[in-house]
């Protein structure tokens, strides 16, 4: 009997893990075309219905290669996705693509910075509080958690922006950085935060980083609520666990313990569960981005929605979908670094 | 005095000694006395078998020992491990003394290791914690040499729980426990998950361990062949008092209680044609029955039994024994003091409402 038998290894469950990311990203991909098709009105007229001549329209639909049959559409539609074309917006003619380059990072570091926060803070007082069941700490914890949760993030991030202007009036509360920063820093990897750095410019890192703090914050909030409540109850759950009255048993010292025994065992379902906020996460984006003003994929998608450009739309909500699927897929890798039981 | 290895008939210096300890838990409905003044003592490489019922206190009595009670448990009475008392010392100084001194064996080998650690590292983190220091050559040569005495082979070694049977779990949990020799070890049901083949093995194990490590050992369980079996001495615990304890042969052989005797006849053997079951289920430890706790149940039942709880006897066999029917029935002399109606028998009304009391 070898060390590794019934079970598989962790290079054999990366490659399964990764084959089924098509299966996933089918179904997703077949969701979003279905979703925008059964959404009542046609999205030309929807567009620019009231400026055009019928035939105009018509033309139009032609263009777009609405008047195929849906089959060849969707056939179409997988085919563009494949070849990572998400398509050209009606509005005003952007390749999504570009609008996801150039927003895209953005949103990426605003999510990111946000992730950052709420774990930073999240994990330490969920943990605090189930290893201090029921007490006056514990309470509170459970009670931040919640309301941080159950706040609107719009309505959190205007009370923000009204105390910090009323407070540090000269603290940023919109956009990601000032216009003077934004015209100095040459934009080479669409991420300004990380353009500044390589640019040496660090009093725009510095800036850009200001005008991330509040937005992160908004977010950072949402999920952190979420992240308290699953890790309290989890390493109450672990507390009892047998393992950890076993390693106690043996003079583990307690630091130990729950460290090593209850956080990390309680850990398992929490990674799960925050692969599973990310997609809140994103729809929280969305708001907070319109909130602080900020230039990321949210505020566009929003704006194309208004404008009823339905291959914006359906670029942008592809696009997320397929960032849905890719984080689902590194947290499942995640896990299986952490438990070892975690294989095909 | 003197310890004489594998000589039997030289005694043996005592490594625990409990007297009149007593457990309690906290709970809404009042103290619950789950360990009732129970005295008795473990000598180096004996092994003292623990048996009753479920529910009626021996798991409290095993962690009351290594002081693993949950919040709201208290112990009170003496406990003498080593010539130290055991209640007063510190929390930290007992808590030290767990693992490296003091081991437990649970019930559940599937759950008690850390599915998330290598058996390796439940090894280093053992012998570090006790041991600071120590190099990682020590470690792994220690470490496999337990492993080596419970058959565990070395190749092995950095494997992950998940990836061993039940019985090998059950085997390393024990190489774990014994990697840092201690003196006085629990085994809680150690075979109860397991299947009889392994049973019979984990058994043998722990039996050979005193030759081996010199290990004093409370063995818990409901499996009355695997006391015949693996321990010099038992005692029987019922409604969280040791009722009678000695020779695990002669306790076998002569049962002087009547719970002794009924929990024997309840034993399943090849010869068994009917199944024998002692009526009725342990008391509320809130409220334990005035008396003998056991008299609600007990066959031989009189009318002293409800009323006075018996007091603890040596008989000539060299067995403790706490049983009115027993002292009558060896004549001992409190039993000259019962007037005829404290013989008289107790009938089953008067047991339902002592019951109900």
């Amino acid at each position: 009997m070898s060390t590794v038998t019934a079970s598989g290894s962790l290079p054999r469950y990366i490659a399964v893990r990764l084959m089924l990311v098509i299966p996933m990203m089918w179904v997703l991909l077949t969701m979003v075309f279905v979703l925008l098709r059964i959404a009542p009105g046609d999205p030309v007229s929807a567009a620019v219905g009231d400026k055009l001549s019928e035939d105009a329209l018509d033309a139009r639909r032609a263009a777009l290669g609405l008047d195929r049959p849906l089959i060849v559409q969707y056939l179409d539609y997988l085919g563009d996705v494949c070849r990572l074309d998400f398509g050209t917006t009606i509005s005003n003619g952007r390749p999504v693509l570009d609008i996801i380059a150039n927003q895209g990072g953005a949103t990426l570091t605003l999510t990111l910075g946000a992730f950052l926060f709420a774990l930073v803070v999240g994990l330490p007082l969920g943990r605090l509080a189930g290893r201090r069941r029921d007490s006056a700490l514990d309470a509170g914890i459970r009670i931040f958690g919640i309301v941080t949760y159950a706040a609107p993030i719009f309505w959190v991030g205007l009370m923000l922006v009204l105390f910090v202007v009323r407070f540090v009036p000269s603290w940023p509360t919109y956009d990601i950085a000032t216009a003077e920063t934004k015209y100095l820093v040459p934009d080479r990897t669409g991420i300004l935060l990380l353009d500044a750095a390589l640019d040496n410019d660090w009093v725009g890192v510095r800036d850009v980083l200001q005008h991330h703090v509040l937005p992160c914050f908004t977010l950072g909030l949402l999920i952190c609520g979420v992240i308290i409540r699953l890790v309290r109850v989890n390493v109450i759950q672990s507390l009892k666990g047998d393992y950890v009255e076993a390693a106690r048993a043996r003079g583990i010292p307690e630091r130990r313990v729950v460290r090593f025994h209850a956080f990390r065992n309680a850990l398992v379902p929490v990674v799960t569960v925050i692969g599973l906020q990310f997609a809140l996460t994103l729809s929280g984006a969305i708001l907070t981005e319109r909130t602080f003003n900020w230039p990321g994929l949210g505020t566009e998608l929003v704006a194309y929605v208004t404008a009823r450009d339905y291959v914006a739309v359906q670029g942008l909500v592809t696009f997320f979908a397929i960032a849905v699927v890719l984080v689902s897929l590194i947290v499942d890798i995640v896990n299986a670094l952490i438990d070892p039981r975690v294989r095909y | 005095m003197t310890s004489v290895p594998g000589d039997p008939s030289q005694p043996r210096e005592v490594v625990l000694e409990a007297e009149d300890l007593r457990v309690w838990y906290g709970t809404e409905r009042g103290p619950v006395r789950a360990v009732d003044r129970v005295s008795f003592d473990v000598r180096r490489g004996e092994i003292l078998g623990l048996v009753g019922e479920s529910g009626c206190g021996k798991s409290t009595l095993g962690r009351g020992l290594l002081g693993l009670l949950p919040d709201g448990a208290a112990r009170d009475g003496a406990l003498r491990f080593e010539g130290q008392d055991m209640l007063s010392m510190r929390p930290r100084d007992q808590y030290a003394m767990r693992g490296a001194r003091l081991g437990m064996i649970f019930q559940e080998p599937l759950t008690r290791l850390n599915p998330l650690m290598r058996v390796s590292d439940h090894f280093t983190e053992t012998l570090r914690a006790h041991e600071q220091g120590l190099s990682g050559a020590e470690v792994e040569r220690r470490s496999l040499e337990a492993l080596r005495v419970m058959g565990i082979p070395p190749t092995r070694y950095r494997a992950y729980p998940h990836e061993f049977s039940g019985g090998m779990r059950q085997r390393i949990m024990i190489a774990l426990t014994l990697v840092l020799r201690p003196a006085f070890v629990v085994a809680d049901e150690p075979t109860t998950a397991l299947d009889v083949l392994v049973e019979a093995q984990i058994v043998r194990t722990l039996h050979d361990l005193r030759a081996t490590y010199e290990t004093a050992m409370l063995l818990i369980t409901h499996n009355l062949g695997i006391v015949a079996e693996a321990c010099d001495r038992v005692a029987v615990m019922y409604a969280g008092r040791i009722v009678e304890i000695g020779e695990a042969r002669e306790v076998f052989a002569r049962p002087r209680h009547s719970y002794t005797r009924e929990l024997l006849r309840s034993t399943i053997t090849l010869s068994t044609e009917g199944l024998e079951f002692i009526g009725g289920s342990p008391p509320d430890l809130s409220e334990p029955p005035p008396g003998c706790s056991f008299h609600p149940r007990c066959p031989d039942a009189m009318q002293i039994c409800a009323t006075r709880a018996p007091r603890a006897r040596i008989t000539d066999a060299g067995s403790r024994v706490s049983c009115w029917a027993a002292d009558i029935a060896d004549g001992a002399p409190v039993a000259a003091d019962l007037s005829a109606e404290d013989r008289s028998p107790l009938t089953t009304e008067e047991v339902l409402v002592a019951d109900e009391a």
